[in-house]
Parts: C-alpha cells; sequence; structure tokens
C-alpha cells in the first residue's frame, strides 16, 4: 500500500485534538475558568433514517461531551425475509432475491449463488461464462467501490467527488444494461452458466467506459486522497487493529486495511482468478483512510482484471448444455417433445438439485458472500443461509466508534460500506 | 482439502465429535456434540496447527420432523492455513441451548442472536441474547419450517423508553 509519511510531502500527521488522542484532557488548577465542568451522559438516538447514515440503522449513542461512550445499534428495518421467500420459491427464481441483498453489486450475489447450487449439483461451467462472470462481478466491484468513495467523501464534506463517482458509476451502469437489461438488479445470473452473451460491440464500448472510469478513479484520488480535511477526519479514526479484526470476522477490504493480506480470489480461486494477474493492496493501521484507500486500489486491480479476461476470453458456450439445469433454447422448447418437457420441468418444478450441503464463498466487494445450501434433492432450497459480507463490521461498530467523537462515527460508518439490503436480508 | 483437521478431531475429542466426513466441494465436515462445542472450537481455535482464528458464519437450520429438530453449523476458517471445516451440532427441540462461542470469536454474536431470533435456538453465556432483526415483541421464530407464511402480526404498543428531558416512564404526547 501507500507510504501514507510520503504524501505529497505533507505532513499527515493527524492534527492535535482529533481522535487520535482518545482521552479528553481537562487542565485543571491554575484558572477557575478550565475546571471541568460536570456534565452528565446525553442519550443520542441516530437514525434510523438520518442524512448521514446511509442505511436503515439506528444508534443508541451515549455522549459525554462530543465523545461517545457507549453505543447500541438497532437493526432489522430493511429484513424483507430473504431466507424465508428463497425456501420457497425454486432454485431459479432466487437470483432476483440475490439481486437485491446487495443492490449496488448484484451480479456478486448472483454469482456467489450461482457457484453454491453449482457446488452442490458438482457442475462446472463453460469457460466464456466463467470469463463474463469475473468481468460483471469485476464491473460491479468498481461499481460498489465507487459508490463508497463516493459516499464517504460527501459525507465528509466533499460533495464534487460524489458526482464524480456517481458519474462514473453511471456510465458503468449503462454497459450493464446494454448486457443484462437492467442497471441495478441485473439477474444476470443463471445456475450453470450467464443469463446473455455480450451484445455486438460491447467489449470495445466497455473498454472506452473503463478508461474513463480510470480517468474519474485518478481525478477522485486527487481530489481526496491528500486533501488535508479529508485525512484529518479519517486517518486514526475507526482503528481496527489485525487482530480485532480477524476475531471479529472481518472479511474483504476491511480486513486487508488492517494488514491481513486474505482475498478469497488468491486463497482459494474460483472461476478464472486463477489465471489472472492482479494484486491485493494490503493496509497497515486499519483507519478509515486505509479503508478507503483500499477501495481507491482496488477499482485499479478490478480495472486490470477485465481487461485481461477481455484478451483472454475465447467465444464459446455461455451456459453448459444440461437441460435439466439450464432452460432449452426456444427452437427446441417448440419443435421437440424433450424440449418442451425439459422446459416445463423446469419452470414448474424447478432444478432439482442433489440433496446435501455446502458452503460456498466467494469474494464480494465488502468481503465474504457465503451461501449454505441446504436441498432435500427437490426443486427448492430447504434452507439457504446468508452470509452477508458487511454483518460483522457492522457488528463492530460500537467496538470501532467507542470512546471516539461522535463527529468520526460518519466516516467509520462510511468506510465499512453497511448495505441495508444484505445485512438485513 | 485434506483430513488433517477432522483427524485431528477424531483423534483428540473421540466422545465428542462423530460422523466425520469430507462433504461435497471437499469440505472438512464433523458432527459435534453440543455439550462439547466449546471445547472443540477452543481446541480449533488455539492448537499451534489448526489456529482457526475466524468464524466466518454460524447459522442454523430446522430440519422438521427428525429429531432432534434444529442444527446449529459452524463454518470456521484458519487464516494462517488457509483451511476450513464445519461443524454440525444437532440440537433437540426441547433443549434448544447451545453453549455460545462468543468467548472465542467475538465475532460470533451477531451470527447466535440470528439464529435465536429465527429459530429460537437460545445461547448460553451470550452476553447480549436478543432478537436482531425482528423486535422483541414479535411472537415466534419465523424461519421455522413450521411458521405459517401467510398471517399478520399486530404493531405492538410503544414502549416505555427512558425519557432523557421527562425521566423514564412512557413517552407521552401534550
Amino acid at each position: 500500500m501507500t507510504d501514507h509519511k510520503g504524501l505529497g510531502g505533507l505532513d499527515t500527521e493527524a492534527t492535535p485534538g482529533s481522535a487520535l488522542d482518545r482521552e479528553i484532557r481537562l487542565p485543571l488548577g491554575e484558572h477557575e475558568l478550565d475546571a471541568p465542568m460536570p456534565s452528565r451522559h446525553m442519550t443520542v438516538n441516530l437514525g434510523p433514517s438520518h442524512p448521514a447514515m446511509h442505511g436503515v440503522t439506528r444508534a443508541v449513542v451515549q455522549l459525554e461531551g462530543e465523545f461517545i461512550r457507549s453505543m447500541k445499534l438497532d437493526i432489522g428495518f430493511l429484513h424483507r425475509g430473504f431466507e424465508k421467500s428463497c425456501e420457497n420459491v425454486t432454485w431459479t427464481q432466487c437470483f432476483p432475491y440475490t439481486d437485491r441483498l446487495n443492490y449496488v453489486s448484484s451480479i456478486m450475489n448472483n454469482v456467489g449463488f450461482a457457484l453454491a447450487v453449482e457446488k452442490l449439483c458438482k457442475l462446472d461451467v463453460p469457460e466464456r461464462a466463467k470469463y463474463l462472470r469475473v468481468i460483471t462481478c469485476e464491473i460491479h466491484r468498481i461499481c460498489d467501490h465507487l459508490t463508497l468513495v463516493g459516499a464517504m467523501a460527501m459525507e465528509l464534506g466533499a460533495m464534487t467527488v460524489f458526482l464524480y463517482a456517481i458519474e462514473a458509476r453511471d456510465i458503468i451502469y449503462d454497459r450493464l444494461a446494454e448486457l443484462c437489461g437492467a442497471r441495478l438488479t441485473s439477474n444476470y445470473g443463471r445456475i450453470g452458466g450467464v443469463a446473455r452473451d455480450t451484445p455486438e460491440g460491447w467489449i470495445e464500448k466497455t473498454t472506452k467506459t473503463l478508461d474513463r472510469t480510470k480517468d474519474y478513479v485518478d481525478e477522485i484520488d486527487e481530489l481526496v486522497s491528500r486533501n488535508r480535511i479529508f485525512i484529518d477526519r479519517t486517518r486514526g479514526t475507526g482503528v481496527v487493529p489485525r487482530e480485532d479484526a480477524i476475531e471479529l470476522g472481518f472479511t474483504g477490504p476491511c480486513l486487508r486495511a488492517s494488514g491481513e493480506p486474505y482475498d478469497i480470489r488468491k486463497a482459494s480461486p474460483y472461476l478464472v482468478y486463477d489465471r489472472l494477474d492482479f494484486d491485493i493492496p494490503v493496509g497497515t493501521n486499519g483507519d478509515n483512510f486505509d479503508r478507503f484507500q483500499m477501495r481507491m486500489e482496488e477499482m485499479r486491480q478490478s480495472d486490470r482484471i477485465i481487461r485481461q479476461c477481455f484478451a483472454q476470453m475465447e467465444p464459446g458456450e455461455i451456459a453448459v448444455q444440461d437441460f435439466r439445469y439450464v432452460l432449452p433454447p426456444k427452437p427446441l422448447v417448440y419443435g421437440t417433445i424433450e424440449g418442451l418437457m425439459a422446459h416445463f420441468k423446469i419452470v414448474m418444478e424447478g432444478i432439482q438439485v442433489p440433496a446435501g450441503e455446502a458452503y460456498s464463498y466467494t469474494e464480494a466487494a465488502n468481503g465474504e458472500l457465503g451461501f449454505y445450501v441446504v436441498s432435500d434433492g427437490g426443486g427448492r432450497p430447504y434452507k439457504l443461509g446468508l452470509r452477508a459480507p458487511g454483518w460483522p463490521m457492522l457488528a463492530a461498530l460500537p467496538f470501532m466508534s467507542v470512546d471516539s467523537l461522535l463527529s468520526d462515527l460518519i466516516p467509520t460508518f462510511d468506510s465499512i460500506n453497511m448495505i441495508g439490503g444484505e445485512v438485513e436480508q | 482439502m485434506s483430513k488433517v483437521v477432522i483427524d485431528a478431531l477424531v483423534e483428540r475429542f473421540p466422545d465428542a465429535v462423530y460422523e466425520a466426513y469430507v462433504g461435497v466441494g471437499g469440505d472438512d465436515c464433523v458432527f459435534v456434540k453440543k455439550e462439547r462445542i466449546v471445547d472443540v472450537c477452543r481446541f480449533l481455535k488455539s492448537d499451534p496447527k489448526m489456529l482457526f482464528d475466524m468464524a466466518p458464519y454460524i447459522t442454523a437450520v430446522d430440519y422438521l420432523g427428525q429429531e432432534p429438530r434444529f442444527e446449529v453449523v459452524y463454518n470456521l476458517l484458519s487464516l494462517k492455513t488457509n483451511r476450513r471445516v464445519r461443524l454440525r451440532v444437532k440440537v433437540p427441540e426441547q433443549d434448544a441451548l447451545v453453549p455460545s462461542v462468543t468467548s472465542l470469536w467475538r465475532g460470533a454474536d451477531w451470527f447466535e442472536r440470528y439464529c435465536f431470533d429465527m429459530y429460537g435456538i437460545r445461547f448460553s453465556d451470550h452476553p447480549d441474547m436478543r432478537r436482531l432483526f425482528m423486535y422483541d415483541e414479535f411472537v415466534g421464530h419465523p424461519l421455522r419450517k413450521d411458521y405459517p407464511l401467510k398471517g399478520r402480526q399486530p404493531l405492538v404498543e410503544e414502549r416505555d423508553v427512558r425519557d432523557i428531558v421527562r425521566g423514564p416512564g412512557p413517552a407521552t404526547r401534550d
């Protein structure tokens, strides 16, 4: 990772009085005006819907002056019964539900779920489908990180960055809309492959879009990463030491910001990640600034991955040609009885997934996205457990915020990137 | 993946673990007796050959009609050795109380609360055994297989909240 001390020759040590020195130091004696004023704790209810806390999370904080002394989180306002819903529809019908978990990077959820079911079915998808999955996942990783970067900068007062980030995200969404027909809820994954192949000229257009996105990312980097206000508010705040991060169950950029170089794409590669050349950024301090920098660097690495995929990808099937899992092409459905039967079986009964249980994990934008699937051999999931990436990070928010300034809660809450859709299921 | 972990577990805890197997995709899985889960987890976390320093996912399953009815599933990860293991603990409905592993991994806190919220499995020695997503007055545990799919629960009355201005008591409207 970047050397914070060398950032443009700036004195990047946090200014005195910021949250690095967490004790309230009250000078005693000498002058009676300096005497500590007796104060009592004040309880403040942040949220459920607060402009500075995206998502619908209620935090009851006890304040002593401006310092948070205790914090209690109350979540569940967005709970929609994801697991219960999935238990009552066919395996294929779960895909639209997974879109709505992390709605900023929906294809990652699609792919994570598809891989879990394929693990249970012992299914191997064609090469082109693997590449398409990796490409769309990494595109969505850029979208997700752009959202975080933009929102975090905006909530710390840098509105321009937000506009740039959302602009960059929007031109990527245009490409995704050409591929899957939707900007946000893409529903692109399928068990056994992906839904559609790339349209004509999509790869060239996407390469150009990536160039533009890269420019935006560089611009954001210039605007924010050396900005004194931004650095003062993020460096040394929301610190999670490495051991705590591990014990609290952090994964993804938040874990890596604390100095643990664990990335599922490297540690246990899935799809085609073992054939791609990319680096894993690792932080040192585990503070908000490092978590922000992780995102900035990962966007550049995702860019590299996508370009490599474009170069390596070859034409071919985009889904397995096994009609127990994949809908047959329409000429077969309307022209042959076997095709019609296969179509009918998948639509009416669902894919017959062998009985058993499996835990599949992928590296989503915010960390490990796990699906614990249990099948009883029927067309519907018996149990679909979701391990949302942001869950442990949100659970650790009190740990990160207690005894720090209330204003530090905002960057901390931003940098863990809590997505209500996935955490509250 | 190799069978190193489950072999070590079977050797170390012959009376606590049973039916070790390699699941689909090569995952190491083992059933653990409910009473011994903390011992097994402590061994897995602290043994220098195991070092399972993270519990990425803990969940529960309701096998309605089977005896014992519930199952708590611990997915553990060792960052040092990059191994994963899955511990499955059978929990009977009448005695749905499982020792908590929050003393080993603080990250297990919300997962256990989630199991309680959705399945009604309680965890002993858990620091804060409340519902996670549903509100406290909610009746039933939604992910149980016998929880009805249709129907509504009435909205609850306002809770007594500690009023920082007017003192304790129900929030009254002037």
